[in-house]
């Protein structure tokens, strides 16, 4: 396989205002995004040839890529709708740059919208996660019990408690309180967490992302073209993939997920090891979802995320700094496309609010993760 | 915002078992008959996984049996519901869902019951019972008493 290592970079970001957009529409949303990742790549939309999006949750669409790109007066030669779940905004990423190696395509923009916070009145039929009449007949609903059981096999094979969860979203929350564009900003603590209320024991609604409203882009090209944009390009040095088991009657482990070789894949094409990493941006539906992925990326050995987190260790100052806009957790749930943009505006510099950019970012990893803890994918982003 | 709707728009979440799948259509005859059964491939010896399908997930032959389950097993992970995502399960709350792993090393979710959800642990030796409703019956797990 060819290596596309620092091959292909990211040219532009886009985010909208995050939280509760009672006035947008999932459409209104991506467009928003794509303009936004437009105008910060300073290029028109008859400059972009490609389009990946998600499908709307609510509103299934046989082709919904080449819908918006056409609302955002893009003429397609490469349009394709991805469905991965959390690891969906960093296939988008990698299925660019494979679009472009191919010639399908020069210019990329990534787009994925959700809105979950407030209604979104539709004329169309919602998506099927998956098995669902195979779990509901049993009472089993909720993608929060699904990692709910992995936290109970965490604490069981590795003595993990609640309060080292509380860790992870504890850290998370001190991030989104330097973020303007975050949702949650009043600081928690540990005794908050344990507070909060059980929602599918052992996990707290604190261990529990949020529900938005709100898009992010991501505009893709090759390194040569990468030169003539205005903003620093972001290099794409690793990536990788694996989807483990399809539900969690077939999973081969619980505690240990397609992260650990979907980072290994990244790290070897980028030539790079976790102690290289400035920053990471661990995707976090749940609090346990980033300890278990902390462990498979090497960050650590597995069973001792539970140290790992402690302390601060995750915060900005610390030894790794994690989810450094608060993550899904307290900024905003848009599986993942926030720790997209995150990490290449922490890699451009002087994009974030002084206070929680790392300082002499050059090298951070991103963790994508879907469905019933089937999905995963990763990238390596390197500065320049 | 109709009442068969939730606040996403979406038609209130089904809770039952949809018994007309092609490939499934024997798991829940036989458990009307009160028979826990998986498929089993005639060719390599392997339980398919949950939920049913049409070839042999490890060498792809189509030749299986649907065979009876001893009934017995683990209860691999475990959680506690603590608020009911549909209504049928308001008065329910809390309740416990378990990955049960039966002896023959198939995987399903299903119910402890006959104790209480803290009661329940990952290891913990459980048997099949049946639950018979109108159009179906569901199979759920009780504690083995030690003798």
């Amino acid at each position: 396989m060819a290596n596309l290592s620092r091959k292909y970079a990211i040219v532009g970001v886009g985010e909208t205002a995050v939280g509760k957009r009672p006035e947008a529409s999932t459409h209104s949303l991506h467009l928003d995004a794509i303009r936004a990742c437009l105008l910060d790549a300073g290029i028109g939309a008859s400059d972009v040839d490609g389009l990946l999006t998600n499908q709307p949750l609510n509103d299934a669409h046989r082709s919904y890529a080449v819908k918006l790109a056409h609302m955002a007066g893009i003429d397609p030669c490469y349009a394709t709708d991805l469905v991965l779940g959390g690891a969906t905004p960093i296939a988008m990423v990698q299925h660019a740059i494979m679009a472009i190696d191919a010639g399908m395509a020069n210019t990329v923009v990534c787009v994925h919208a959700r809105k979950r916070s407030t209604p979104d009145p539709s004329p169309g039929f919602p998506i099927r996660s998956g098995d669902e009449h195979w779990e509901r007949p049993w009472g089993h609903f909720s993608a929060v019990a699904n990692h709910a059981f992995a936290a109970q096999r965490h604490m069981y094979e590795y003595g993990t408690r609640s309060e080292d969860l509380a860790e992870v979203a504890v850290s998370a929350r001190k991030h989104a309180c330097l973020n303007n564009n975050a949702t949650m900003r009043k600081p928690i603590t540990v005794e908050d967490h344990q507070l909060s209320r059980m929602i599918v024991d052992p996990l707290h609604l604190l261990d529990c992302s949020l529900e938005s409203d709100g898009g992010g882009a991501i505009l893709v090209t090759s390194a040569d073209r990468a030169r003539d944009f205005p903003k620093p390009p972001v290099s794409i040095l690793g990536m990788g993939q694996h989807h483990p088991h399809s539900s969690l009657m077939d999973a081969p482990s619980l505690t240990t997920l397609g992260g650990k070789r979907s980072s290994e894949m990244a790290y070897q094409m980028a030539g790079l090891a976790p102690k290289d990493m400035d920053f990471a941006q661990i995707y976090d539906c749940f609090t346990i979802t980033t300890m278990i992925t902390l462990e498979d990326y090497g960050f650590c050995a597995k069973g001792e995320g539970k140290d790992f987190v402690k302390g601060g260790r995750i915060a900005i100052g610390g030894e790794l700094p994690v989810n450094t806009h608060g993550g899904l957790l307290s900024q905003a749930h848009l599986e993942g496309m926030l720790h997209v943009t995150e990490a290449a505006k922490q890699l451009r510099g002087n994009e974030v609010e002084a206070e929680r950019q790392v300082p002499d970012a050059r090298l951070g990893i991103v963790s994508g993760h879907g469905g019933s803890l089937c999905m995963h994918a990763t990238l390596i982003l390197g500065a320049g | 915002m109709s009442k068969n709707q939730d606040k996403r728009n979406r038609p209130l979440l089904r809770n039952q078992p949809f018994l007309e799948e092609i490939e499934a259509k024997p798991f829940w005859t036989n458990l009307k008959e009160h028979q826990l059964t998986a498929q089993h491939c005639s060719t390599c010896g392997n339980f398919f996984r949950f939920p049913p399908q049409a070839l042999c997930p490890r060498c792809l032959s189509s030749d299986y049996k649907w065979v009876s389950l001893s009934g017995k097993g683990i209860v691999y992970s475990h959680v506690t519901y603590r608020r009911a995502w549909h209504p049928a399960y308001q008065d329910k709350v809390p309740y416990n869902v378990s990955l049960i792993e039966t002896d023959e090393g198939v995987r399903m979710v299903s119910n402890v019951v006959d104790c209480r959800p803290e009661e329940v642990f990952i290891g913990m030796p459980v048997e099949v019972l049946y639950e018979d409703f109108e159009d179906y019956t569901l199979p759920k797990f009780r504690p083995v008493k030690s003798s």
